[in-house]
């Protein structure tokens, strides 16, 4: 790990102001709607300073924190994934023409963009991500094009979430690999670590001292506490074998029984990458767009064929998602789709919690 | 990307069925095209939208191309209006196809039920152009009625052929039916084959799993026994999620499984 550096408070207005300089459009956490999301910050008072979130099955709000925090709010709905993998883009358009049509790939505009706050559940995000977009035998330029010049700055976890999971995913709370400057706040300023060549950079424009002895110590006991105090888990022992066994188990019907089949889980997921592949054509029926669209394994279209639907029941469906996530990501891409950063559980309406699925199915197995 | 292509033959099978030969238009991208015996296209109908389906064409000669289409949604409708002359668009081929290399030299048993099969006629007919490259070729072919019994006249003429033979049943027959009555598995009776034999198989899940399980009781290994899943496809390449079945993309692990691999999953329903 790179040398620990100190960052005093006002040092954050300079690095966004430099980012900004740079070419990056910056974004961090910014209160709106009553959540956090990602939105441009030109300066730190843009951020959701003061503030925490109360998180919990089905339930979130943004209420007052500590004075001086500017990291208090642990996450918002959505994870970075709209920013990398957009919700709607055209990727090519059809022409017609005298005799047939022409079609041509659509460039994605993708400005470079720096990110203030990530956190490290979020970060794995983006790695389970890459695999799939980047690693695989098939490679998405418009996600390629939004992804390579990205500037990540992480924000380690001092508190969790009563819906976070991280530690048992060993995801988090701290930010170990795949950011270029990793933060964690104290009282007065922060403790700064350079992740990457370009962090590296940045950190010596800002011309940071090293951090103190004392500094460093009640970074790592800050990260730590919020490891120790994390009320949820996931056990990941043997999912895939666990889920495959257990598809007949009454507990999906059970979960279905409450289940909406809404699509928010799959929405605010960061890694959850169907989406849908739709032409549309314009009025004059000269042009045609294709256009991709995220799409959830919850809908009823997204299994169904003519004239039959693989997956009808909402139990086929949560089945679906759950041991897909758990379970067949890790035979399809080498990791785990899943990285405890709890937003289902928040964003479920019904607050269904995965964590508990799992631990009922493993406590009552009908297969052995 | 989508490559246009020139529709230059159409044929209609049966009423809602149709086989449109196809030629891909730019030259340098028709000489590089080529395909293996199951493997599929997106055929692009501008302005509507894609859909996947087999090459019934051979893979000997790649420049031309040959898809049956059961008229059954919103594109295949407009699919149905394709005349000769017309410029429809092709992205492919993708997934993996029959397993022919490995069936070379070996008895060939080939099951289809429900509508007609369309990536089974192109398998028979890759077959019967390398005859002697392969063993006895039984056929095994299940309908509900006799009207659900396309490709009659193909059934007669491969009857006909030599080390060859054909099984059809229907589950409700009618006074004129004179073969087999009842589900796929009776035909089973009256199939006698080595146990190195090389099965495929396509049609509906139920049936295929039912045969699977008689051709067990006849001593082929389950690593012998291949089947060609459906399922729904928007990208073809692994990326969309609609087609999973468990942990396997359809579109890139399959279309084609052996029974091995998908046996567990066989039984499930809503997977």
């Amino acid at each position: 790990m790179s040398e620990a550096l100190h960052m005093p408070q006002p040092a954050l207005e300079d690095l966004i102001a430099m980012l900004w300089r740079e070419g990056f459009k910056v974004l961090g956490p910014v209160a709106r709607d009553g959540a956090v999301g990602f939105d441009e910050v030109r300066k730190v008072s843009d951020l959701a300073v003061a503030m925490r979130d109360t998180q919990e099955p089905g339930r979130y709000r943004l209420g007052q924190g500590a004075a001086g925090e500017i990291f208090g709010v642990v996450n918002g709905a959505f994870s970075l994934k709209p920013f990398f993998f957009a919700p709607e883009e055209t990727l090519l358009e059809a022409k017609r023409e005298r005799r047939g049509f022409k079609v041509s790939e659509v460039a994605p505009v993708a400005p470079p963009l720096a990110f203030i706050g990530v956190r490290a559940c979020d970060l794995a995000a983006l790695a389970v991500q890459d695999r799939i977009f980047l690693h695989d035998r098939f490679h998405d330029t418009h996600y390629q094009a939004r992804r390579k010049d990205a500037f990540l700055v992480a924000v380690n976890c001092a508190r969790s979430a009563p819906t976070c999971f991280c530690v048992s995913m060993k995801t988090g709370p701290e930010a170990t690999t795949g950011f270029d400057l990793s933060l964690t706040e104290l009282e007065q300023g922060f403790v700064t670590r350079s992740g990457s060549a370009a962090g590296e950079a940045i950190a010596a424009k800002l011309g940071l001292s090293a951090a103190g002895q004392n500094e460093v110590v009640s970074a790592k006991a800050r990260i730590d506490g919020c490891a120790a105090g994390m009320q949820r888990g996931l056990d990941p022992t043997d999912l895939p074998r666990l889920l495959y066994a257990e598809a007949e188990n009454p507990r999906w019907k059970d979960a279905a029984s409450r289940c909406l089949s809404c699509t928010n889980c799959t929405m605010v997921c960061p890694t959850c990458f169907c989406h849908a592949v739709v032409d549309q054509e314009e009025l004059d029926g000269n042009m045609s767009r294709r256009v991709r669209k995220w799409d959830s394994c919850f809908s009823l279209e997204h299994a169904h064929i003519h004239g039959i639907n693989f997956r009808p029941k909402i139990e086929n469906r949560y089945r679906q998602w759950l041991t897909h996530k758990l379970a067949a990501w890790i035979d399809q891409f080498g990791t785990s789709g899943c990285v405890g950063c709890g937003r289902c559980i928040t964003w479920c309406p019904v607050g269904i919690d995965l964590t508990a699925e799992v631990a009922a199915i493993r406590a009552h197995p009908v297969k052995r | 990307m989508i490559c246009p292509a020139r529709i230059t033959g159409r044929r209609t099978e049966t009423a809602g069925i149709y086989t449109f030969s196809m030629r891909l238009v730019d030259n340098a991208v028709r000489r590089a095209y080529s395909f293996r015996a199951g493997q599929f296209n997106m055929l692009y109908a501008f302005g509507v939208g894609e859909v996947p389906i087999s090459i019934v064409s051979d893979p000997g000669d790649p420049e031309h191309l040959e898809h049956t289409i059961r008229i059954a949604g919103r594109v295949t409708g407009v699919m149905a209006g394709w005349k000769v002359g017309d410029v429809v668009g092709v992205r492919g081929p993708y997934g993996n196809g029959w397993p022919v290399e490995e069936a070379r030299g070996r008895d060939v048993v080939i099951i289809t039920g429900g509508l007609g099969c369309a990536p089974v006629v192109g398998l028979i007919n890759y077959i019967f152009r390398r005859r002697d490259q392969y063993g006895e070729l039984h056929i095994l072919h299940g309908v509900r009625t006799p009207n659900d019994l396309l490709y009659r006249e193909r059934f007669d003429e491969w009857r006909r052929a030599p080390r060859t033979r054909v099984y059809l049943t229907a589950d409700q027959p009618d006074k004129s039916w004179r073969y087999k009555i009842g589900v796929v598995t009776e035909l089973f009776d009256e199939l006698t084959v080595p146990p190195s034999s090389i099965v495929m198989m396509c049609g509906p899940e139920v049936m295929m799993r039912f045969a699977a399980h008689a051709l067990r009781q006849k001593g082929i290994g389950d690593d012998a026994i291949h089947l060609s899943l459906e399922r729904r496809m928007e990208c073809a390449v692994g990326l969309c999620g609609h087609c999973q079945y468990r942990e396997h993309f359809v579109c890139k692990s399959g279309p084609v499984f052996s029974y091995r691999t998908v046996r567990e999953l066989f039984g499930l329903s809503g997977i």
